[in-house]
């Protein structure tokens, strides 16, 4: 891909990084940044190109201590973004409250109102 | 193996880089916020199966072998963490992530002689060096293996300048002749730098930094999309660095300071080191079942949680005691600052793996206005963030950090470990105010018999 297309994906990359955390409630500062921060796990994808074309051995064992690394940083940072998202459920009262928590297992889809409080 | 055309490989990235646009959307409201992590992790798998079908490669035993590894330790540890634990392993995650970057831009390096991209390979491994020793520095802090008190000495600003300065200049070079060995230089300099940069840092204020080299992580991993020329990364990558910068100015916000004031003030000596000196003045202290006799016949109970009651444990038996005050019919809710707990929102997850439902938590901003219409304050092991000086005294390190307006409450009742002052070593003036009640002890063992004492009532 050529330098401009890599720069305009970019340059809108910024604009939408900005725009979908910028109204976010400090109740969910903490799973946010757990969440941005399993997302760079990503990096996996490259670590396993890199191992995937290494010939020499030392590469290889440097580029799989990447892979290890890039593995934990993702399924570690999902992980405990899940665990912590778990507890936010609403008060479980009867299904007589306007506003049900969900139940766990199932149910995640929560067509309700969104709640947003600054 | 290569299963997929380029075309198919770039549609399924893109409908992974969607997928991480709609978890960070999703994680802004409590209602959607744990699909949109699924919805994240989804695409993360979506992106690690396209690339096996999709580019040929070598060494796939190892490599599966290695993510079983990275999952095997990863997954368990990140299950049983205790959640006051969990700042530090979200810094623990996010260093490995720099890391993980770091060394992927240093094995590029052979591989290409375009200058830009070295520059990005570069980039790449300064950010994610200092990335990942930064990061194992917040752990260390925040896990109790080093003190949480700012760290300097005399030559400090310099040794960072010149640490800095031949970072530069390695960089320069391995951009003309992709030097190895000075590559190998540049991330030595970038873990020393990392390290300058979070030393200084106190206590409270190392969750922000967290989320600074969260950032950082990102523009590294973006920076690597570049170098290997994958969209995903370069996507996913900015997206991260970008929502992480207004992260980190929205949480140091709420602690009423400046990103730059954070990171550079122990260098100017502004730093948020307090004293320690334990005041000799005159307060009320009371037991337990005064407190209670307070909290069971009021009609308006406000608890404000902090440090202290994390720190303890005591958030069960802090729902337990709302529960019990409710069930008295008084009206109960948390007021939760937004830097409350070790990290900001921590709090609201500690309350919550409490069972504290979320419609109790009330933020600063819409619980203020109550405080007048509230019986009792109850302040459990939090300090500075309910001190009247962060309004009235404009010396005072915490001047201008937003608080709990606990002072318009007709009684105040602190638990307190001690009269020692909180994080940022100021006096607390409230302390002393004839509303104001103290009950000294461990916030959990006090709240236990607050409990008792009001079941008894």
């Amino acid at each position: 891909m050529d330098g401009m297309s890599l720069l305009t994906i970019t340059v809108l990359a910024v604009f939408v990084g900005f725009e979908v955390v910028s109204k976010v409630s400090s109740t969910l500062h903490t799973p946010l940044m757990s969440g941005a921060n399993a997302i760079h796990g990503i990096i996996l994808v490259g670590a396993i190109i890199v191992a995937g074309q290494a010939a020499d051995p030392w590469v290889l064992v440097v580029a799989l201590l990447a892979v290890v690394l890039a593995t934990a940083n993702l399924v570690g940072g999902f992980v405990v973004t899940d665990r912590m998202l778990e507890m936010f459920h609403g008060r479980q009262r009867p299904p007589s409250s306007p506003g049900p928590g969900v139940p766990d297992g199932h149910g995640v889809v929560e067509p309700g109102k969104k709640e947003r409080r600054q | 193996m290569t299963l997929l055309n380029p075309t198919w490989t770039a549609l399924l990235y893109l409908a992974a880089a969607a997928c991480f646009i709609l978890a960070l959307k999703g994680l802004n409201s409590p209602r959607t916020a744990r699909r949109g992590n699924l919805i994240g992790a989804f695409g993360a798998l979506l992106a690690v199966v396209t690339v096996f079908v999709s580019v040929k490669l070598d060494n796939i035993p190892w490599i599966l072998g290695a993510i079983a590894v990275g999952s095997g330790v990863a997954a368990p540890v990140a299950r049983r963490v205790q959640m006051t634990q969990m700042p530090q392993l979200v810094a623990l995650f996010n260093g490995v992530g720099g890391g993980a970057a770091a060394l992927v831009a240093l094995l590029e390096l052979s591989h290409t002689g375009d200058p830009w991209a070295r520059l990005a390979i570069v980039f790449t491994l300064l950010v994610g060096a200092v990335s990942f020793a930064g990061s194992g520095v917040t752990f260390a802090k925040l896990q109790g293996l080093m003190t949480t008190r700012p760290v300097t000495f005399p030559g400090l600003p310099a040794l960072m300048a010149v640490v800095l300065l031949a970072a530069v200049g390695a960089g320069v070079v391995v951009i003309l002749n992709g030097s190895l060995l000075l590559a190998l230089v540049l991330l030595l300099l970038g873990l020393a730098a990392g390290i300058l940069l979070v030393l200084p840092v106190g206590g409270a204020d190392v969750p922000i930094v967290i989320s600074l080299l969260n950032a950082f992580t990102g523009l590294a991993v973006a920076a690597s999309g570049l170098v290997l020329g994958n969209v995903l990364l370069l996507v996913a990558g900015t997206l991260v660095g970008a929502s992480g910068t207004i992260l980190t100015r929205a949480m140091a916000a709420a602690m009423g300071r400046s990103v730059a004031g954070i990171m550079f003030g122990a260098f100017k000596g502004g730093s948020t080191a307090g004293s320690t000196a334990v005041s000799e003045r005159p307060v009320r202290s009371s037991s337990a079942e005064d407190v209670a006799v307070l909290l069971g016949y009021a009609q308006r109970v406000i608890i404000v949680p902090g440090y202290g009651l994390a720190v303890a444990q005591g958030q069960h038996t802090a729902a337990e005691l709302a529960l019990a005050l409710e069930a008295r019919g008084i009206e109960v809710d948390f007021a939760i600052h937004p830097v409350a707990g070790r990290m900001p929102g921590h709090m609201n997850v500690l309350l919550a793996e409490a069972n504290v439902p979320y419609e109790s938590l009330k933020e600063m901003s819409d619980i203020n206005s109550e405080f007048k219409t509230t019986d009792v304050a109850l302040v459990v092991g939090a300090n500075d963030v309910v001190n009247p000086a962060a309004k009235t005294t404009s010396g005072s390190p915490i001047y201008g950090m937003p608080i709990l307006e606990v002072a318009d409450a007709r009684q105040v009742v602190f638990l307190k470990r001690s009269m020692r002052p909180g994080f940022a070593g100021i006096e607390n003036e409230l302390l002393y105010e004839p509303q104001t009640t103290l009950l000294f002890g461990d916030a959990k063992d006090s709240l236990t018999k607050v409990l008792g004492a009001v079941k008894a009532l």
